[in-house]
């Protein structure tokens, strides 16, 4: 057999039908679904009098749109509570298993997806949500597909795809101190762009890569999307076998070390080729800030919003001029000079327990600058939001002056109450600044939850490198 | 879904990279529990006066000489960012047939086709040939001709695209994609056999549904 990469396995052991230039049927392992995009797919299904196929391996939750404040309290959108119904109901209808907002293993489905150990290697993952890339992670193929898909996938358990091609990027040498895995995808997107995984899934090697702890590698994963990839993955390895030994979903016991032994030989062979590839130097990154209104609008926190002039594409030029005008910046500012109104630790991103971690120890003991609006610390799900608080991990940010709030998307997408109001420039952990993300007109600078920690307490952006803290 | 076959039509420019689907249809359209009725909903941040719902005459689709346009005329990576079909269902509910443009996000260019909604790659150059005569021509329409895989304006201009056999047959006959799919049911089936698919629970896990029991 000739040497082939972690995602040909992959797509190799899951073809149910194959023809040659037209999509093969591919066999889906998990399907995870959420009320934003699943009742229009439940609808369809009903409607032609189908029924779900696998409703064992097939998992919900409500995260999107779901308060993060008091639960108790009746959801007053309407249009909020017309999907917690349906996706209620649908599952009750269907046999599909649900974590409500009520359950304990709630939270936003790319962060309890590998907390239960639902996510492993080399399955097959979907879900109606373009950062399903975060499975990856595990040396997963994990992709979002739209809601016609989710009907697909919830009738035939199968998905019509064509083949894409394996992309590698490749990141050399040690992360300093202070660069964090946000910075480094971060540095990813705006060295290659924010379509250069179009048509591709990418996988992460290298030291940086292998270095990272498996929150890192989600991280990194999660924001595959973000440089056009529907997918991203690293080659499973200790750390992702030792993160999952015990989750609830995992192999135990005997069946664990078969597993192990299995996940083992998924990595890319040597010599396998991949359609494209990057070289990246980790320890040339520093910090990054977003200035923009895509990911790929990046800079180092050393640097400045930059001049028009350097945007030798006229496109890229009237798109930067556009973005500059949304986000009320002028060229040649630097971008320890902006101050922010909001900072938002949260999303799939960037909320699982270590960013809690990692951003807590730079506020601790020090308080949110008085001119800042509002602090969120937002866990990604109710058992990091446990974690955390049997860590004392709260007190120390309501005692900073954020507020500790319930699980969910949150501000990040702002489909509940956590809006931005229009004008306001937020400090945020999610992944994306498009225009509108966090509420309409609201200004979003995507940061690494130190920086955005450090932020509230400075009330505009800062270089932790030059914090007295531990930064790890 | 909606078949095609061939299409003329006028078309509208908008011509910004990276239009992501947020802009498309931002998120409180997604709480909606329908696929139809998206047309107003298409660009909603860009397209209104702020706060109101009056078209802002100054938006390109607000332009008396792009209305009842039918092709979509873009720049590069159309439709990145979210999942959400809404943004595929807007733009067909608007009107829009057929999407042109030098590249579309992956998972937009899909949902288009489960919509019955045509999109086109092209090069870049012919790409910015088609926005030159746009501009240039008030009421620019253009032929699309999907058997043949060619697209054609009334001045000779004729361009052929690509497209994969099975979108190209799907689009044309209008095909339920997951009939076809049920058509596989033994080899599915087969599948689950060789490989029995499966997960088991070994820990405390707090489900809502089904309801403890
Ligand atoms: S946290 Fe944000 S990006 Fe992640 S699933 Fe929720 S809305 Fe999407």
């Amino acid at each position: 057999m000739p040497a082939r990469t972690l995602y040909d396995k992959i797509w190799d052991s899951h073809t149910v039908t194959e023809e040659s230039g037209r999509p093969s049927l591919i066999y889906i392992d998990r399907h995870y679904i959420h009320e934003g995009t699943s009742p229009q797919a439940f609808a369809g299904l009903k409607a032609a009098g189908r029924r779900v196929r696998r409703p064992d391996l097939t998992f919900a939750v409500m995260d999107h749109s779901v308060p993060t404040k008091n639960r108790d309290l009746p959801i007053v959108d309407p249009d909020a509570r017309g999907q917690f119904d349906a996706l209620a109901r649908n599952c009750r209808e269907t046999g599909v298993r649900l974590f409500d907002m009520f359950s304990h293993n709630q939270g936003i489905v790319h962060i309890i997806g590998p907390e239960l150990g639902l996510t492993q290697p080399g399955l097959t993952i979907v879900c109606g949500d373009s950062h399903t890339s975060t499975h990856g992670a595990f040396g997963a193929l994990a992709f979002g597909i739209g809601t016609s898909a989710v009907e697909h996938v919830l009738a035939t358990q199968c998905l019509r795809e064509l083949r894409s091609k394996p992309m590698l990027v490749e990141v050399r040498g040690r992360r300093p101190r202070g660069v964090t895995a946000k910075d480094l995808i971060l540095s990813i997107i705006g060295r290659i762009g924010v379509a250069a995984g179009t048509g591709h899934v990418i996988e992460y090697a290298g030291e940086a890569i292998r270095e990272l702890s498996m929150e890192g590698r989600m991280t990194v994963c999660n924001m595959s999307i973000e440089a056009g990839a529907r997918a991203g993955m690293v080659a499973p390895d200790e750390k992702a076998f030792a993160y999952l030994d015990g989750r609830p979903f995992a192999p135990r016991g005997k069946d664990f070390q078969v597993a192990v032994d299995t996940w083992k030989g998924m990595a890319t062979d040597p010599g396998a080729a991949f359609a494209k590839s990057y070289e990246l130097d980790a320890s040339r990154m520093e910090p990054q800030v977003t200035w923009g209104t895509n990911p790929g609008m990046v800079t180092g926190v050393t640097g400045r919003v930059p001049q028009l002039d350097s945007f030798a594409d006229p496109q890229e030029r009237k798109a930067a001029e556009r973005a500059l005008e949304y986000m009320a910046l002028r060229p040649g500012t630097a971008i320890i000079d902006i101050p922010v109104d909001f900072v938002f630790i949260g999303s799939c991103t960037n909320s699982r327990i270590e960013d809690l971690r990692a951003a807590s120890r730079i506020v601790a003991g020090k308080h949110v600058a008085p001119t800042l609006k509002a602090a969120l610390a937002v866990p990604g799900s109710r058992q990091v939001k446990l974690q955390a608080e049997r860590e004392g991990l709260d007190k120390i940010f309501t005692a900073a002056g954020f507020e500790w709030r319930d699980a969910g998307c949150s501000m990040c997408i702002g489909m509940n109450d956590d809006v931005l109001p229009g004008g306001m420039r937020c400090a945020s952990t999610s992944n994306r600044n498009f225009e509108g993300r966090q509420g309409k007109g609201g200004r979003t600078h995507l940061v690494s939850p130190i920086t955005a920690a450090a932020t509230a307490i400075a009330g505009h952006f800062v270089d932790v490198r030059e914090l007295g803290v531990d930064l790890e | 879904m909606q078949h095609f076959r061939e299409h003329t039509g006028l078309v509208a420019p908008m011509d910004r990279v990276n239009v992501d689907t947020d802009q498309m249809v931002p998120k409180q359209f997604c709480k909606l529990l329908t696929n139809v009725g998206y047309e107003r909903m298409l660009f909603y941040d860009w397209r209104y006066l702020p706060g109101t719902e009056t078209p802002d005459p100054a938006f390109v689709l607000n332009l008396p000489r792009y209305q009842g346009a039918s092709i979509l005329l873009t720049r590069r990576n159309f439709g990145c960012g979210s999942s959400r079909e809404h943004a595929a269902w807007a733009v067909r509910d608007y009107g829009f047939r057929a999407v042109i443009g030098p590249s579309f996000a992956d998972i937009f260019f899909g949902n288009c086709f489960r919509n019955g909604v045509l999109a086109i790659p092209l090069p870049q150059e012919q790409v910015d040939e088609l926005f030159r005569r746009v501009d240039a021509r008030p009421g620019y329409r253009l032929h699309i001709d999907l058997p043949n895989q060619v697209i054609r304006d009334d001045s000779g201009l004729e361009y052929k695209f690509e497209i994969n056999p099975f979108g190209k047959e799907a689009l044309l006959k209008g095909l339920d994609e997951i009939g076809l799919t049920c058509e596989h049911e033994a080899e599915i089936a087969a599948y689950e056999h060789a490989h029995n698919p499966r997960i088991e629970l070994h820990g405390e896990v707090d489900f809502s549904l089904p309801a403890a029991s």
